[in-house]
């Protein structure tokens, strides 16, 4: 029995992680309904980054943030104004197509620079200490500050679209672009600014994908497939969603992975096509379409 | 006032003219060519098929799909499951495969597409993994590792060879054709419609999630028999090359650099990947990331692609899908 409680609490823990994946991907979706093919590889990209800051300025990785995440919103700031708001308008297929050429862009670009070969950011023994919950479960304290991040991050997000003027001019943007531009909104300019705090929200996630776990070049379609099934499994439109997408989807992959390890990843696909099936506009909907 | 409605062009009496002389003297290609060609051109032909039901799905239908390989590698691990499991000849598996690709995307649309637009593109994908993570679990289809098609053992290396070939051609020219006809047909009407406006075509009387549905079969068909070919040509399958989403990237890529809506586009798209392929193999990624960047950069630039280029400067339409109105009225009798 606690065998199966600590089944569960390690995937809610997974869960922070795969939230944290999802909400740059989540506030993209609620601000400009850009489905970005390459988040997942900007995850795996900002890792890299992450890395090459580390190594070249000896920081610990969670100090390379003040570097990496300045850093990935002013990518992603350019990428918005340079490429991607061209793509933005009726038609659904450029933005898939150019952020899909993105992604082979990158990934082929990381496997050029960096080999194929699996890196791995190092926090000083930290990553490995876990305290004991009693009944043999053990928590590590990087999942759970993971997961408190996590936390923070979707009610952060939540107070700056409830609350700070940039929040709403978001909502208005995602509203109605051109009632918004008439009030003197620059939806292209808030278009940017969402996807640099997107990036800048990926450069965290990467951060913490790198030190839990190993990360190779060809690691992001599958951190995009994640991020994208949490936010659809929590509902379009709410960070609290996400959160909860997120937290699904981890136990669902670590149930099935306890059932048969070749399982994890599938259950948690399966997970989301359940959820799709009854639900189909998640569990915390709040906008639509 | 009386009209005709044109259908054909100068270009396509010309094209067909020339294309169907050089079917047939390609037909024979197993009697005079090498078997380094012939397997090209089945990797080729694959290609072109599964670019032309990509095509007829997200540049007819509007229905944009990344998750095409989920039907590509069912239909190819329908070959080796019936071939050597069930003892049935592997070369009429190959149009069985087809069936059966289209059978399982009915129950996978009613997941699908519950999904709009760009997320209806990831919903793919997930799905496709969905496919590969079983297949990939299921042991008595070798696992993760794949398997080797032994049903092609009993028929000599040249037999193989040819009927491969020829069902190739078979399956290219039956995808173009057929695409061809139906857009000229009434249905093809409708999937343009769709395509344009979607409530529209509903206010026009069009059953557009019944449209839409019959596409996405035709397409899972049509990839799922490119797949069967594929693997039949090189006899030996495993996940995770049969469910690649790299596949999709490509199909795509070709599509959207030859000119997507088009049935002429797929053509010169994959033309130009195996000329760009053949020329940068050496170079692995860097190959791949000038084919991302050309992508993107038609994508922003020229959306119609190349051959949409073609048209709009000098009309030229070797498969005419429109219909035009001429007035047969004599000249200065204005038309009302």
């Amino acid at each position: 029995m606690s065998g199966w409680l600590d089944t569960i609490i390690q995937g809610v823990l997974l869960g922070g992680l795969y939230a944290l994946f999802a909400m740059g991907l989540s506030l993209i979706f609620g601000v400009m309904r850009l489905v970005n093919i390459a988040h997942g590889d900007l995850i795996v990209l900002a890792a890299y980054l992450a890395l090459v800051v580390v190594n070249a300025t000896g920081l610990n990785p969670l100090a390379a943030l003040a570097i990496c995440v300045p850093a990935m919103f002013l990518i992603g700031y350019v990428l918005q104004r340079g490429l991607l708001n061209f793509t933005l308008g009726g038609d659904i297929l450029p933005p898939l197509l150019v952020t899909f050429g993105l992604s082979i862009i990158i990934q082929n670009a990381l496997l050029q620079g960096f080999s194929a070969d699996p890196r791995a950011l190092r926090l000083g023994g930290f990553e490995t200490e876990s305290f004991h919950l009693g009944a043999g479960i053990a928590v590590g304290y990087l999942p759970l500050l993971v997961l408190g991040v996590a936390i923070a991050l979707a009610f952060a997000l939540e107070l700056l679209f409830a609350r700070i003027p940039l929040g709403r001019a978001f909502r208005a943007t995602s509203d109605d672009p051109e009632a918004a531009q008439l009030m003197g909104v620059n939806d292209r300019h808030v278009y940017g600014l969402a996807m640099g705090i997107a990036l800048g929200i990926v450069a965290v996630a990467a951060v913490f994908y790198g030190i839990r776990t190993t990360f190779a070049p060809t690691d992001g379609p599958d951190r995009l497939l994640f991020a994208f099934e949490a936010v659809i499994i929590g509902g379009l439109g709410s960070f609290w969603g996400t959160l909860a997408g997120g937290i699904v989807l981890g136990v669902a992959q670590t149930v099935g992975f306890r059932l048969d390890p070749g399982w994890g990843v599938l259950t948690g696909h399966l997970a989301f096509l359940v959820v799709l099936l009854f639900r189909p506009t998640g569990l915390f909907p709040r906008t639509r379409g | 006032m009386s009209f005709t409605v044109q259908r054909a062009t100068l270009a396509s009496r010309i094209g067909a003219a020339v294309a169907i002389p050089l079917l047939i003297a390609l037909a024979t290609l197993p009697w005079w060519g090498e078997s380094s060609w012939m397997r090209t051109f089945v990797e080729f032909a694959c290609l072109l098929t599964l670019a032309q039901m990509w095509n007829l799905l997200a540049g007819y239908g509007g229905v944009v799909s990344i998750g095409q390989q989920a039907f590509l590698g069912l239909g190819a691990y329908a070959l080796f499951v019936l071939a050597d499991h069930a003892g049935v000849n592997p070369f009429l598996c190959v149009p069985i495969a087809g069936v059966i690709a289209a059978l399982i995307a009915l129950p996978t649309s009613k997941v699908v597409f519950r999904l709009r637009g760009g997320y209806f593109a990831v919903g793919t994908w997930v799905v496709a993994e969905v496919y590969r993570l079983l297949i990939a679990n299921a042991s008595f289809l070798g696992g993760g590792s794949g398997k080797s098609l032994a049903a092609v053992r009993p028929f000599s290396k040249s037999v193989r060879e040819s009927v491969t070939f020829w069902m190739a051609l078979a399956a290219v020219v039956s995808a173009i054709g057929l695409t061809y006809l139906l857009l000229r047909a009434r249905h093809g009407l409708a999937l343009t419609a769709i395509r344009d406006s979607e409530r529209a075509a509903a206010s026009q009387g069009i059953d557009v999630d019944a449209t839409k549905l019959w596409v996405y079969l035709a397409s899972a068909g049509g990839s799922g028999v490119a797949g069967a070919l594929y693997y039949l040509n090189t006899v030996r399958v495993s996940p995770d090359a049969a469910f690649n989403v790299g596949w999709t990237a490509y199909i795509i890529f070709i599509v959207v650099i030859g000119g997507i809506g088009t049935i002429e586009g797929p053509i010169l798209g994959t033309l130009i990947f195996f000329l760009l392929r053949e020329t940068l193999a050496d170079y692995g990624s860097v190959y791949l990331i000038v084919l991302g960047a050309v992508a993107v950069l038609v994508m922003v630039r020229f959306p119609r692609g190349l051959w949409g280029y073609v048209q709009q400067r000098f009309d030229l339409r070797f498969f005419p899908v429109q219909r035009r109105v001429r007035l047969d009225a004599p000249a200065g009798d204005a038309p009302q």
